[in-house]
């Protein structure tokens, strides 16, 4: 069963301010290195729990956060 | 010792800025946005964090439209040679400080056309004469907030006005008032505001920024530095997000901790207290030299028109004997000569020899203004 979604972002700035903006939301996130079969950037990705997939989508997207993509783990 | 340099960089500094910057060496010491373990994390947090209380601190909306440098003649690079092409037109005053009128008289050998509007011998700028000067290929109007020589506040607003009407956009140099006057770019109309962290913001040497407002097209500048981001490491081509199109290389996180703390010092304390402690001081500073008649004071001597910076000469004597007279007889600290403002001391009548500069900062206390009033007293009567 899939338990964990990552959100790739463009750039450092925007994982820490979803990190924040999530945080302050409730939800549980971790900051998690890239893996490798996403990208070959360098940096972070967010995790967050899968069943939050369609709030955390809501609240990164009426921030106007640009979201690379989201993939399941 | 009474240090009366604060023009040139604040000091001292708060303990605050001081523990924030250790403190981040040792526990958040990785390098922000680039690695993904806890303490490059840590960093990255501790950047971003900062970015959002800087940019709300000039109440910029986009914390990614707020642009770390090194310091303002870094920001003030980034904007001038970012936007200006040959062919276009750009606006300043004659009493910019060099970070300004170097770059711009550089850019001008490279085929932009510039035009400086004459201030009056106190500083002040008469709105209808930058009015006069623009025209359609007017591109942006680059203005200092305040003199770093004489203190004069600039009409920053009305200036804005007067860009925005001809199509074009404003730069202001904060310098000089970031930390002592409130800066809210929108309400002032401000495009690009580059400012320094060394000074009244109470951080340390080694960081600024350029905050870019939210009318400003970031596609139409060039970054003056490629490099590494951390982001999109698969090209080779610098990419177009922001912050990171201006922000090539390791960032200062030290720098950016101090100033985060200094800016955070300068909100608890209150701009306000600051800005009253400092019209107090520099009207007793007015008062004290006007007594003296073989001094010379500039500017408009009026507290709420200049910030907190007095030059004055001394009719008989060479500002460079008066400083090194301060310095050694006294324990006083100031700044004689030029100021690495040549423009602003040919419009106050000053150049070539310049003048002595005294300028108090917040810790600066009434008492020291007396010693220092009688301390001047003395060396012109050596
Ligand atoms: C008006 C003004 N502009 C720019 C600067 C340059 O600041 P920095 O040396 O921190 O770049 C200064 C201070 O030296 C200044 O007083």
């Amino acid at each position: 069963m899939t338990r964990y979604g990552v959100v790739l972002f463009f750039t450092n700035s925007s994982v820490m301010r979803a990190e924040k903006l999530l945080k302050e939301a409730g939800y549980s996130t971790k900051l998690i290195p890239t893996p490798r079969e996403f990208s070959s950037d360098c940096g972070v990705v967010l995790r967050f729990d899968w069943t939050d997939c369609e709030q955390v989508k809501l609240i990164l997207d009426t921030a106007h956060l640009e979201i690379d993509t989201i993939h399941q783990m | 010792m009474i240090y009366l340099d604060n023009a040139a960089t604040s000091w001292p500094k708060p303990p605050e800025v001081l523990k924030a910057m250790t403190d981040v060496l040792e526990l958040a010491g990785g390098n922000p946005g680039r690695s993904g373990h806890r303490l490059s994390i840590a960093a990255a947090r501790e950047v971003y964090n900062a970015r959002e209380d800087i940019a709300s601190f000039f109440n910029v909306a986009d914390p990614l439209r707020l642009i770390f440098t090194s310091n303002a003649t870094h920001a003030i690079n980034v904007a001038l040679r970012g936007l200006l092409k040959p062919g276009d037109h750009v606006v300043t005053s004659s009493i910019e400080h060099n970070a300004v009128m170097r770059p711009l008289r550089s850019l001008e050998k490279q085929g932009v056309h510039l035009s400086i509007v004459p201030c009056a011998a106190d500083g002040s700028l008469d709105v209808r004469d930058v009015v006069r000067v623009m025209n359609s290929r007017t591109r942006l109007v680059a203005i200092t907030h305040a003199s770093n020589v004489m203190g004069t506040i600039l009409p920053i607003a009305e200036v804005a006005s007067v860009a925005h009407k001809a199509g074009a956009l404003l730069l202001v140099d904060s310098a000089q008032t970031a930390g002592t006057i409130p800066i809210d770019m929108p309400a002032m109309g401000i495009d690009f505001l580059a400012f320094t962290g060394h000074k009244e913001l109470q951080g340390p040497p080694g960081i600024g920024g350029l905050a870019i407002g939210d009318n400003v097209d970031i596609s139409e500048i060039e970054p003056v530095m490629r490099g590494g981001t951390g982001s999109h490491s698969e090209s080779e081509e610098q990419p177009d997000d922001l912050p990171d199109k201006f922000e090539s290389g390791t960032l200062n996180l030290v720098g950016i901790a101090g100033l985060h703390a200094g800016i955070q010092w300068v909100k608890d304390r209150g701009i306000d207290t600051i800005r009253a402690h400092l019209k107090e001081l520099t009207l007793a500073l007015i008062n004290g030299l006007s007594e003296l008649p073989e001094i010379k004071v500039y500017g408009p001597l009026d507290t709420n028109s200049t910030v907190a910076v007095i030059s004055f000469s001394v009719h008989h004597k060479r500002v460079s004997e008066v400083g090194l007279k301060l310095d050694e007889e006294y324990g006083i600290l100031c700044r004689v000569g030029l100021h690495c403002a040549p423009a602003a001391h040919k419009t106050m009548g000053s150049f070539p020899e310049g003048t002595v500069r005294l300028a108090p900062g917040v810790f600066t206390t009434m008492d020291d203004i007396s010693t220092t009033i009688r301390a001047i007293e003395q060396v012109i009567h050596s």
